[in-house]
């Protein structure tokens, strides 16, 4: 399918969710579907980098919180800017600190870079908790309006339509990486580097863009977050389960293409929100170390492996 | 008569302690069809790492096509027409046939910009390496012998004006071996200069216009190839036993 035609159809599955989930008629599906959509972006957004060119990213919090941030430094500057623009800046940061981050460490191969990442998120998260003017380790509060600001509907609501049309561009992004030039590179990276390189394959500077991309998505991910949750604070914003999910979902679906991180966060994100309404939101984080054990053993190429064999 | 397309001068590699080239000395002269030989750990697949920007040699200089090369990443040197096979296979596992010879099209000749038609030119080195009907398969479905043919199809692919071959012959049956020979020297035909490692010496006999001999590191011979398998420190030191 061409790239455009496959836009044309994500574009028509957004709304179809969309109106599917304004038919439940109950404003907790938009809470829901959005944390669900949030990983949708977060697993993709992931693949672009781990299953790509095969760089493990331990940081995914780290990118995530970055645009959360730069949402609240924006909100106490320029209340009025329009929350898509909130977006592009968040990823603008998260992107640029993805480059900065992959520039001092991408020389590292394998388990090194990982902890690498580790240790940035590690490293911003200190940072954050000792800025007073985004509330430093007590927190900061963000008032959600009431209502949607382009469609008669709750904040909520357009919250969810952000999160979808985010969902759509880095899905359509990811997919068009796969079978392009950049993509075949990146591949190539992942199986060798030594003989990419002796391919004529530039490895550093098409680590830096996988690093940018990756880190600028999950930072748009983020960035909505303090409206969605209206208090945050460095330990929500920089929890460990963002990074574990966002490894866990593109594992369980498959990370060699597009649909696998899509499965993925659809699967375990729905799962998780079923958990938190129906038992415990302790839970989430035992079905995932379950659900990884299962998929290592049964399933180790994902959901997408298991049916191309 | 034009100015040599390679030319070596004073290279030195140590891997710790251990020298593995001292003081190499080496032109190659375009449109050329050179041998190297020498003893398994004689330095020959460093020195392909050393031209080649895979490892970076200490002292000395390697100019290509009348550029020093010093310091240049190892894409950019196969991207002026500089290419090698590995002498152990480094196939793309993860993705088919076709695909492994599109990476150096679209990476190392610019292929896309020049319009070529990408499909077709992985097909006809395939079938160069007769491995057109395998297209579509992945590299760990390929026996050793077909993996060495991959290797050299992807050097190729990348349009080279130089080609190492690093031993792409070991392990062929006779036939195979003439098949691949044929190959290489219709390549040097059109006009690519070509360095075969190699140590079928029918093969690198066949094949040379001139043989170069390393032992342990260093250059012992380089002449015609008769002369050369004649002189006695290369009958004692490689050809003897
Ligand atoms: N990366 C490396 N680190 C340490 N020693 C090496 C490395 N590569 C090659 N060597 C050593 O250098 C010597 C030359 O190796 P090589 O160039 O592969 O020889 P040849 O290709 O002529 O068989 C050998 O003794 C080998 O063990
Ligand atoms: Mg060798």
């Amino acid at each position: 399918m061409r790239n455009w035609s496959f836009v044309s159809v994500l574009v028509l599955v957004a709304f179809a969710t969309f109106f599917g989930t304004k038919m439940v008629g109950n404003s907790y599906a938009f809470f829901a579907g959005y944390v669900v959509l949030q990983y949708v972006v977060l697993a993709t957004a992931w693949n672009i980098l781990g299953g790509y060119t095969g760089y493990v990213n331990f940081g995914t919090a780290a990118f995530f919180a970055l645009g959360a941030y730069s949402t609240v430094v924006l909100h106490k500057t320029l209340p009025e800017l329009p929350l898509p623009l909130m977006i592009a800046v968040g990823g603008v940061v998260s992107g640029a600190v993805g480059l900065g981050t992959g520039y001092l460490t991408l020389r590292l191969r394998g388990t090194f870079f990982s902890i690498a990442t580790l240790a940035m998120a590690v490293v911003m998260q200190t940072l954050i908790t000792n800025w007073s003017f985004v509330g430093g380790a007590r927190g900061v509060y963000v008032i959600r309006p009431d209502e949607s600001p382009i469609f008669d509907g709750d904040y909520i609501e357009y919250l969810f339509l952000l999160m979808l049309a985010l969902s759509v561009i880095a899905v359509a992004v990811a997919r068009a990486i796969e079978h392009s030039r950049l993509g075949y590179g990146f591949a190539a990276i992942r199986d060798d580097e030594l003989a990419a390189e002796a391919s004529g394959v530039p490895t550093l500077r098409l680590k830096l863009i996988a690093t940018a991309l990756s880190g600028g998505f999950m930072g748009m991910a983020g960035a909505p977050l303090p409206y969605y949750v209206t208090y945050l604070d460095p330990s929500s914003g920089f929890s460990l389960s963002y990074a574990v999910n966002t490894i866990a979902m593109p594992l369980i679906g498959g990370t060699s293409s597009w649909l696998g991180p899509v499965l993925g966060a659809v699967l375990l994100g729905t799962l998780q929100q079923a958990a938190t309404v129906t038992i415990s939101s302790a839970l989430s984080l035992l079905i995932v170390g379950v659900l990884l054990v299962v998929f290592v053993i049964v399933a180790p190429k994902g959901i997408i492996g298991w049916f191309r064999r | 008569m034009s100015d040599p397309i390679l030319t070596v001068s004073g290279l030195g590699k140590r891997f710790g302690g251990f020298v593995a080239l001292a003081d190499i000395e080496l032109q190659v002269e375009r449109g050329e069809r050179l041998g190297l030989i020498g003893p398994n750990g004689s330095g020959k697949s460093t020195l392909v790492n050393c031209l080649c920007g895979t490892l970076r040699n200490e002292t000395g200089k390697v100019a290509f096509d009348g550029r020093v090369l010093d310091g240049l990443p190892a894409y950019k040197r196969i991207r002026m027409g500089l290419a090698r096979s590995f002498q152990l296979p480094r196939p793309f596992a993860s993705l088919t046939l076709a695909e492994n010879l599109r990476v150096p099209i679209l990476y190392a000749t610019g292929g896309q910009g020049r319009g070529v038609d990408v499909e077709r030119r992985c097909g006809d080195l395939l079938q160069m390496v007769s491995l057109a009907e395998k297209a579509q398969k992945l590299p760990g479905d390929l026996t050793q012998i077909e993996m060495r043919k991959l290797e050299l199809a992807r050097a190729m692919a990348s349009d080279p004006r130089l080609l190492i071959a690093d031993e792409a012959m070991a392990g062929l049956s006779p036939g195979e071996v003439d098949d691949i020979l044929a190959l290489l020297i219709r390549l040097n035909e059109q006009g690519v200069t070509i360095i075969m490692i190699e140590h079928i010496m029918r093969a690198v006999l066949a094949f040379s216009q001139r043989l170069v001999v390393l032992v342990a590191g260093r250059k012992i011979a380089d002449g015609d190839p008769q002369d050369v398998v004649r002189q006695p420190d290369v009958v004692e030191a490689y050809l003897g036993s």
